[in-house]
């Protein structure tokens, strides 16, 4: 069977992601994986393995010294990723080499700041976009600060997403997702990433605040590794990033990350 | 009429100083950074709040810290006269402590008892722990674990005034990893947690709000020498690590177009051997960029990756400066040089021998480029050095640079 390979890139695969998730009516389900972690092949056949079991999309991790948002288990893997020599330039050129392999699914870089201006912001959206990314996360660029890096992936159609924390007032909330493209990230704990053992009890309400201001899709975040969570997760958002649990499998090598995402990915049907 | 074409307010309602500063930091805190910010300008606009602070600053603190004029050394030297504003007799032997007050007050006022800070040399550990003990709130230190070993004395200070240190294993175990750890307790903890950030540095309001509460020492300085000498200095002298003691002292100054404002960086063992912390005079590491929420001169290598740096002196051991400085540098408003770790140990025994003071090694550095400059200038011309802190923290690295013998 041939199946049409898809033309679509940027804000419009992401759409489209959602929709497919849609479809099926469950949430859309996005591994993150570092780069680089624990090696570069390694990261690589981790990915193509989650790929392979139907994950809806990745949040491609660019590993980078001083990670403030990340708890110690993506902090010690991007260190690891960092000794092992990978820059920015060898993460796009992973983005490009997993597309020639048939990944398909949207892809979005998730990586702090610093680097994207050491390489130049619109080198970077511009190389991203040729690699065959489709959108960027950036913990530390909050709106206001983020005009140079919007007008950049706006001319190209990459996604740019914002975050929203269960702290974020109503003010806040009105402005970022006025501004995110692709989708809104809710930050679903109080603290760095990290595998949890529970869910915030006011998970529903931070995601009904949101709600009631967007109808962009709503992606939830950090503290999710387990089914039960996942299935947790996609009864109230459109879709759902697991990190650190899957990360935490990647030192055992890409099966043990395959079947962390595949118990995931079932935990949706 | 001004030379320097300076605008009236920095930083702008942004936290902007020219294009340095800003707010990066990850959303969960940017709620936080408002309410920090409409806080302090109350409490600033607030007399009791203020009164306050300066009733403690006089009272415990031990505020106003004498000038002191060096007279054997200045002699020694043959050129200007050297004056130091003392900041090591305030109360726990540095100035870190007129801005751990000012915001363990605003702590206070915001109601958060739980207050934590980041510390490199562990001055502003200490000055932290001890407004922590004086106002009762819950005070939790943050130290890279290769400061924790060459600062002995002052993590069991801390201990002593009953705050918890917690080291910090992650990258260089310095200060840049001590912040780090800081800003994820902060993110974790907002609610409740007052960041007590010890440096000019860090996303706004915290430069303006360091800024404001370290802006004692020029106002001070800058009245002494009118009264007690009869005229400005020529020039102002201060070490840079990220920034308070020098902006503390300059922005009394920032309006006398006629005094020199000299910032001193950790040249390490030299600026060609990349072991250095000198953000404004490598040009092949130091660049802007964006590191702890602020834009500014930061190391880092062509991937953007944070450079590990070296000094001798804890205080000045970071890789990002805070974003006014690297305002004034663009318009040449204040200056940047550097001091090795050799020129500032022997800039530390020859004021230990000339004066009878031991300063810190952090402030040797500010002493090390007076003793360089005083020589080129005439006998009438005046120094300011801004001792930012005293040396007895420091006995450990000396002794272990340059051996019990001295
Ligand atoms: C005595 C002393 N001086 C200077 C510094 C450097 O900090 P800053 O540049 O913020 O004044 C420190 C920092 O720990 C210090 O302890």
């Amino acid at each position: 069977m041939n199946e049409p390979v898809t033309t679509l890139q940027g804000t419009a695969a992401l759409a489209a992601m959602f929709e497919g998730a849609k479809a099926h009516d469950r949430a859309a389900f996005l591994p993150y994986f570092p780069i680089g972690y624990p090696t570069y092949d390694d990261s690589l056949a981790a990915i193509e393995a989650m790929a392979a079991e139907g994950v809806d999309g990745f949040e491609i991790g660019i590993p980078f010294s001083d990670p403030l948002a990340d708890g110690p288990t993506i902090q010690a893997a991007t260190q690891v990723a960092l000794e092992n020599g990978i820059t920015v330039r060898r993460c796009l050129e992973a983005v490009r080499t997993l597309r020639a392999r048939g990944v398909r699914q949207p892809m979005l870089l998730m990586g702090y700041l610093n680097p994207i201006l050491a390489y130049g912001v619109e080198a970077y959206v511009r190389d991203a976009h040729a690699a065959g990314a489709d959108g960027l996360i950036v913990p530390d660029l909050p709106p206001e600060e983020a005009a140079q890096v919007k007008s950049a992936c706006e001319k190209v159609g990459l996604a740019l997403v914002f975050l929203l924390a269960p702290t974020s007032t109503e003010a806040r909330i009105k402005l970022v997702t006025a501004q995110a493209t692709g989708f809104v990230y809710l930050v679903s704990v109080m603290g760095t990433t990290g595998a949890r053992d529970h869910l915030p009890e006011t998970l529903p309400g931070f995601v009904a605040r949101v709600r009631a201001q967007t109808d962009k899709p709503l992606v939830l975040g950090f503290g999710i590794g387990r089914p039960e969570q996942a299935r947790q997760a996609g009864e109230l958002v459109d879709g759902f990033i697991v990190g650190s649990a899957l990360v935490r499998e990647g030192a055992h090598g890409a099966e043990a990350v395959r079947a962390l995402a595949a118990s995931l990915r079932r935990a949706l049907d | 009429m001004s030379d320097h074409s300076m605008p009236a307010q920095v930083p702008d309602a942004r936290g902007y100083y020219g294009e340095y500063g800003g707010r990066f930091v990850p959303e969960t805190l940017m709620p936080a950074l408002d309410e920090l910010t409409e806080s302090f300008q109350s409490a600033l606009a607030d007399p009791d709040f203020m009164g306050r602070y300066e009733h403690l600053q006089a009272t415990y603190v031990g505020r106003p810290t004498p000038i002191t004029y060096a007279a054997q050394l200045s002699k020694t030297l043959g050129g200007a006269q050297i004056y130091l504003k003392r900041e090591d007799l305030a109360h726990t032997g540095a100035h870190k402590i007129n801005n751990a007050l000012g915001q363990a007050l605003l702590a206070e006022r915001m109601g958060k008892r739980r207050v934590i800070a980041e510390t490199g040399a562990g001055q502003h550990g200490v000055a932290s722990a001890t407004a922590a003990a004086l106002l009762g709130l819950d005070c939790h230190v943050y130290m890279g674990s290769v400061d924790i070993a060459r600062q002995r004395p002052n993590v069991f200070r801390m201990k002593l005034l009953g705050a918890e240190v917690i080291p910090v294993e992650s990258g260089s175990k310095t200060l840049k990893d001590a912040i780090n750890e800081a800003i994820r307790d902060w993110v974790a903890n907002v609610e409740d947690t007052f960041y007590l950030l010890g440096s000019a540095l860090g996303p706004h309001p915290y430069p303006l709000i360091v800024r404001t509460f370290q802006s004692v020492i020029g106002i001070e300085a800058r009245q002494q020498m009118l009264d007690e000498v009869g005229q400005l200095p020529d020039v102002c002298i201060a070490c840079v690590g990220g920034g308070s003691n020098a902006i503390g002292l300059f922005h009394a100054f920032r309006d006398d177009d006629a005094v020199d404002l000299i910032g001193v960086e950790a040249g390490g063992l030299g600026i060609p051997s990349g072991e250095h912390a000198a953000r404004f005079a490598d040009p092949n590491l130091g660049r802007p960029g964006v590191l702890h929420g602020t834009r500014s001169f930061v190391l880092q290598d062509a991937d953007g990756q944070i450079r590990e740096t070296h000094s001798v002196s804890a205080g000045l051991d970071y890789a990002s400066v805070g974003p006014e400085h690297a305002y004034l540098r663009d318009m040449e408003r204040a200056f940047y040089t550097t001091a090795t770790d050799e020129e500032a140990l022997a800039a530390f025994q020859t004021l230990c021998r000339q004066e009878g003071i031991i300063p810190a090694l952090e402030s040797s550095h500010a002493v090390a480029e007076a003793i360089k400059r005083a020589p080129t200038m005439p006998k009438d011309a005046i120094i300011l050095v801004n001792l930012s802190g005293r040396g007895d923290k420091d006995l450990d690295t000396v002794i272990h640079e340059i051996g019990e013998d001295a």
